[in-house]
């Protein structure tokens, strides 16, 4: 790209400062002055602050405009769109937030007139859509590439610190219980991003790997959950002897999924894997007499520690954790039991999925991500691949499933729509197909944040979506879309 | 070794393969040329049983693999590099190689690696290299390189000139002599570069519309005037 010529900085602000300077002349006399309502108000009320704001504003919209005229459309979005959003968030804030924040909110409201002020953010707003679509239609110019270039290197840079950055990760992950700031509720957000990771490190083997789009995912979710807790129930079996049954169950639900559909590619697939999800969803809704329908399955059990379980008084016949090991009763260890069984299961699912990445179904896998028919060619048998991907992706989801069960006590179909799907297709696409680390980074953003932020109620929701159109514009592979090679040559060129 | 006898291929209503007759001998480069949209992109994915034939048999070594599925097809000796040489942009030249071993005993991997190295030098230089990066010429080469690990008996190459330069071309036919000669593997080659395939043939057919017009050996097919006048006026003529 030949290179832009410099912005003459001088002429834009003298422009700005002149539309700054008819403004004032617009707003001193108009706005600046207000003779306040009712009687015996003889002094003249000046309000030469909004008179400041709204030449400021004019002399940034000015240049806004300057800027897009010059198709400089990046800084313009950035601006506008942190402008409009904060603004809009001080106005709303007395529905959002508590009083307190609602008083360090209103500071950042530039007038005092919600009109004046929904104005200048429908402006704001204005100018960021136009700019994002400048943005939008220059993708086809060899800037994007430059950009994709960049974030390539970052993503290979990221994946190589991974080495390093990893195994910390893991350390903290592996003494969150005992740092000092975890409470009770952070620890149960970690439970729950931790699942959501487990789970995005099983859809990862469908989708990532063997580029299956899958988006019934939580169908095996759902089976895991359920087989658990009706084994428990009915058979009067302990967790670790059920996770690997619900985990087979899964996979075996998998492969009946995977017989018929796997002939189908891309978005036939994608409509098929969506439609088992909600039959599961309604088969469990409707078979009352084995699941309970609507009301769900109660009472499953929690695991225990080698026998031991985790509650005050002990039941007849067995002994507690505190009992044993002479512990005061805290209702804590409970939650950091659980958090562990679920490290310790999606730590499982990481070293399953690198692992299998170099063996040859592994490698079978990508490569017919990469080219079915030349997979065909080479005498790969496709479909029993890709059966193993789903078999294996759906095991993974079942032993989930049973975590989820056991940890919530409570199991009913409504924990199983198509929305956890979605969220957990989101976790590895944001994530960038096949990254195990983005996975990470991704579900404490999606599942992490939201939780940390709840008094954002449903703004969250809002800026969930528009976090991912953004990344979906900017970054359709996903954030740290890098490819590892499976085989790592110990010196390029020499033997092998 | 391979005989196609009276072969039908259907895509949908559309008669791609209307009665083909053709047989390829141990030891030999045998060459099949024809215009675009002939068939011949079509025949040779027949082989494989991808489309499969509606009529007629494929037979190899003596064994019936008209209704075969693919990946047992390919496990029997034959290895085609596709149309378009489908290597696999995002692998590494190494997982390529290694994906064209994916039948082959692991044993040999070290050894057929050597000596795919020792055919294609420039794929050791470029071994970590992504496979998408690589150029035209070097994705063809290795295309055959990895149709090659897996120990074929039978090679079925599909327009391995497509797209290249000159010099790229005559290294790439020099190079499948090699392979036929010092390796003994019989070559089946579909191509549009009528003067060069045909040179390299001991044997050659021509297909029109889904249908053998002409056959003979390769230096007959040469010297034919209708062949000199389809497919070689104003190329080397
Ligand atoms: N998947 C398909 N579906 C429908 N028709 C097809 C398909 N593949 C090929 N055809 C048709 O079959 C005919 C033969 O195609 P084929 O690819 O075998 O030709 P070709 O001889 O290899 O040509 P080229 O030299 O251009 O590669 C063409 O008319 C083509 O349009
Ligand atoms: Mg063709």
């Amino acid at each position: 790209m030949t290179p832009r010529p410099a912005l003459d900085v001088p002429a834009i602000l003298k422009e700005a400062g002149l539309t700054a300077l008819v403004m004032l002349g617009l707003t001193v006399g108009l706005v600046g002055f207000r003779i306040p309502d009712g009687i015996g108000a003889s002094a003249l009320e000046t309000r030469f602050g909004a008179v400041a704001m709204a030449c400021g504003l004019a002399f940034a919209g000015r240049i806004a405009l300057i800027l897009l005229r010059e198709k400089r459309p990046r800084r313009v979005l950035f601006a506008s769109t942190a402008y409009a959003v904060v603004v809009a968030l001080a106005q709303a804030a007395p529905v959002l937030f508590s009083p307190a924040a609602t008083e360090r909110w209103i500071t950042l409201r530039p007038f005092d007139s919600a009109v004046v002020n929904g104005m200048t953010v429908v402006l704001a707003a204005a100018f960021a859509l136009r700019a994002a679509w400048m943005e939008w239609r220059h993708r086809r110019f060899p800037g994007i590439k430059e950009r994709d270039k960049a974030m390539d290197a970052m993503g290979a840079r990221v994946q190589r610190a991974t080495h390093f950055f990893g195994p910390a990760l893991l350390l903290v992950a592996v003494i969150l219980p005992f740092l000092p700031m975890v409470d009770r509720r952070l620890l149960d957000i970690a439970v729950l991003v931790v699942t959501y990771i487990m789970l995005g490190w099983g859809l990862n083997i469908v989708v990532g790997l063997a580029g299956l789009l899958d988006l019934g995912y939580v169908a095996f979710y759902a089976v895991g959950a359920y087989s658990f807790a009706l084994l428990a129930i009915n058979f009067d079996l302990g967790f670790w002897i059920c996770l690997p049954l619900a985990g087979m169950l899964a996979a075996t639900a998998g492969i009946l999924l995977g017989f018929p559909v796997l002939r189908l590619r891309g978005d036939y697939l994608a409509i098929v894997t969506l439609g088992f999800g909600e039959i599961i969803r309604i088969i469990l809704l409707n078979w009352y007499q084995f699941t309970g329908g609507p009301d769900g399955i109660s009472g499953i059990p929690k695991p225990t520690f080698f026998g031991l379980e985790f509650k005050r008084s002990a039941s007849d016949g067995g002994e507690t954790f505190h009992q044993f090991f002479d512990l005061t009763y805290s209702p804590v260890d409970k939650i950091v039991f659980i958090y562990y069984v679920i490290l310790g299961l999606a730590l499982i699912t990481n070293s399953f999925s690198l692992r299998i990445r170099k063996l040859p179904v592994g490698r079978a896998w990508e490569a017919l991500r990469e080219d079915e028919i030349a997979c065909r060619s080479l005498g790969i048998n496709a479909t029993n691949t890709k059966l193993t991907a789903f078999a294996i992706g759906a095991m993974f989801g079942g032993i989930a499933g049973s975590f989820f069960a056991t940890r919530q006590g409570f199991i009913s179909p409504e924990s199983f729509t198509f929305i956890e799907s979605a969220v957990i297709l989101a976790i590895v696409v944001l994530g960038g197909f096949g990254s195990q680390i983005g996975v990470v980074i991704a579900a404490i953003l999606l599942i992490g944040l939201p939780e940390i932020f709840r008094e954002l109620q449903d703004f969250r929701m809002l800026t969930f979506g528009g976090a991912m159109v953004l990344i979906m514009v900017w970054r359709p592979a996903g954030l740290l879309a890098h490819r590892t090679p499976s085989i790592r040559l110990s010196d390029r060129g020499g033997e092998p | 070794m391979l005989r196609i006898s009276g072969v039908h291929t259907f895509y949908g209503n559309i008669e791609a393969l209307r009665g083909i007759d053709i047989e390829v001998n141990e030891g030999e480069i045998v060459t099949l040329i024809g215009a675009n949209g002939a068939g011949k992109s079509t025949l040779l994915m027949t082989v494989c049983g991808n489309p499969r034939a509606t009529h007629g048999t494929v037979t190899f070594e003596g064994r019936d693999i008209t209704r075969a599925p693919t990946h047992d097809i390919i496990r029997l000796g034959i290895a085609q590099s596709p149309e378009g040489r489908r290597i696999f942009p995002h692998m590494t030249v190494m997982e390529n190689l290694q994906m064209g071993a994916v039948t082959a005993d692991p044993a040999h991997f070290d050894e057929d690696l050597e000596r795919a190295f020792s055919l294609f030098p420039i794929l050791a230089d470029r071994r970590s290299q992504r496979g998408g990066t690589l150029s035209g010429g070097e994705q063809q080469m290795l295309a055959i390189a990895r149709a090659l690990m897996s120990r074929p008996r039978l090679l079925l190459l599909d327009e391995p000139s497509l797209g290249l330069a000159p010099m790229v071309v005559k290294k790439i036919f020099e190079i499948i002599n090699e392979i036929n000669e010092q390796r003994g593997i019989t070559v089946f080659l579909v191509e549009q570069n009528a003067y060069h395939a045909l040179r390299l043939a001991h044997r050659a057919y021509v297909m029109v519309t889904g249908k053998i017009t002409l056959t003979g050996s390769g230096a007959d097919l040469l010297a034919d005037p209708e062949v000199r006048a389809a497919y070689l006026e104003g190329g080397h003529g």
